[in-house]
């Protein structure tokens, strides 16, 4: 019996290995809230994901309760702000992208299922101060299609 | 020199790149950034005085969720189950019916002449509502409209709204608005910060 060739091996590997590296995005933040995003069956997908800030909301995960408790928190990059930092926040973030981009920076807010609305609406109030209106509340789609 | 060259083994290659795809598998996430998009009003300049902006009562569908996470709609308090129906009662109004919304005639670029609802539905919550009813709610007021979109693009065009090509999208849009508006929290304007 002949044997299959595998010299070309690599090369299948290869194309796999740069369909991830291009296909993918790196994470940038550790995440140090518990989320459980809520579903919506309408959720649409965001075109472009370079154009999003994320603010995380949720509870503090096991190994940072010790410092910041199991209340609810805001976690910006990596580490956990008050709602007057998301100012800073947004600026920054403005800052990082193309010129062209700029208005169509949409924020994110990944919020945690047992989050109550005081937290968002607080957040929704500073970014529209900070005249960030373009917004998305993050939600899985359902796994079960009606 | 007729040195003969060693050639480099290459017979690992294979497994170097494979570790290489497992980090890769590793550090990288698939999720999906999806969710409900949504645009936030300017907030008003504080110089500028507040002027109360008269929207007729018919034009306007009044939805609050409460701290108990009851649901407040048109009136009287229903079940999340019947809210889409709510809206889209409220959007389409089929028989011009007069405590619904009215319509205006607007010349659509693209499309001509169609009677656009003015309705627009108001979402009011407060700090105790749970984030995850207020995603149902939103979801099934988003779900209405593209209801309502579908059912426009599917007598027009033959297909379905999200099928279309952009400019025909554009033009449901214009027609079928999506006017949710988030209002202006109440319990927060009592707070100065």
């Amino acid at each position: 019996m002949q044997a299959i060739g595998t010299s070309s091996l690599p090369d299948i590997v290869f194309m796999l290995l740069i369909f991830f590296m291009v296909t993918t995005t790196i994470r940038e933040t550790n995440k140090k809230v518990v989320i459980k995003l809520p579903e919506a069956t309408e959720s649409a997908k965001l075109e472009r994901k370079d154009l999003a800030s994320h603010i995380y909301v949720g509870a503090p995960i096991k190994g940072e309760q010790a410092k910041y408790g199991t209340e609810v928190r805001i976690q910006l990059n990596d580490s956990f702000r008050s709602v007057t930092d998301i100012r800073d926040f947004v600026a920054a973030e403005r800052e990082n992208m193309n010129e062209a981009d700029r208005p169509f920076m949409t924020v994110s807010i990944r919020a945690d299922i047992n989050t109550r609305m005081g937290i968002i609406t607080d957040i929704k109030q500073e970014l529209r101060r900070c005249s960030a209106l373009k917004i998305m509340y993050a939600a899985r789609k359902p796994q079960v299609i009606e | 020199m007729a040195r003969s060259v060693n050639e480099i083994n290459s017979g690992s290659t294979a497994d170097i790149a494979f570790i290489i795809l497992v980090f890769f598998l590793m550090v990288s996430n698939m999720d999906s950034v999806g969710g409900l998009q949504r645009l936030l009003p300017p907030m008003p300049d504080e110089n500028q005085k507040v002027e109360q902006q008269k929207v007729n009562r018919r034009n306007i569908l009044v939805v609050k969720i409460n701290e108990q996470d009851q649901l407040y709609a048109g009136g009287d308090y229903i079940d999340i189950t019947m809210l889409k129906d709510k809206a889209k009662e409220f959007l389409v109004n089929p028989n011009d019916n007069e405590s619904l919304p009215e319509k205006e005639n607007k010349e659509i670029e693209g499309f001509g002449l169609y009677p656009v609802s003015k309705g627009v539905i108001s979402l009011q919550n407060t700090r105790g509502t749970s984030y995850d009813t207020y995603i149902k709610v939103q979801n099934e007021l988003v779900k209405a409209v593209n209801e309502i979109r579908d059912e426009f693009s599917m007598e027009h065009y033959g297909r379905k709204y999200i099928a279309l090509d952009e400019d025909r999208q554009k033009i449901v849009r214009q027609i079928i608005p999506q006017n949710i508006s988030e209002a202006e929290p109440l319990d927060l304007k009592a707070k100065k910060r």
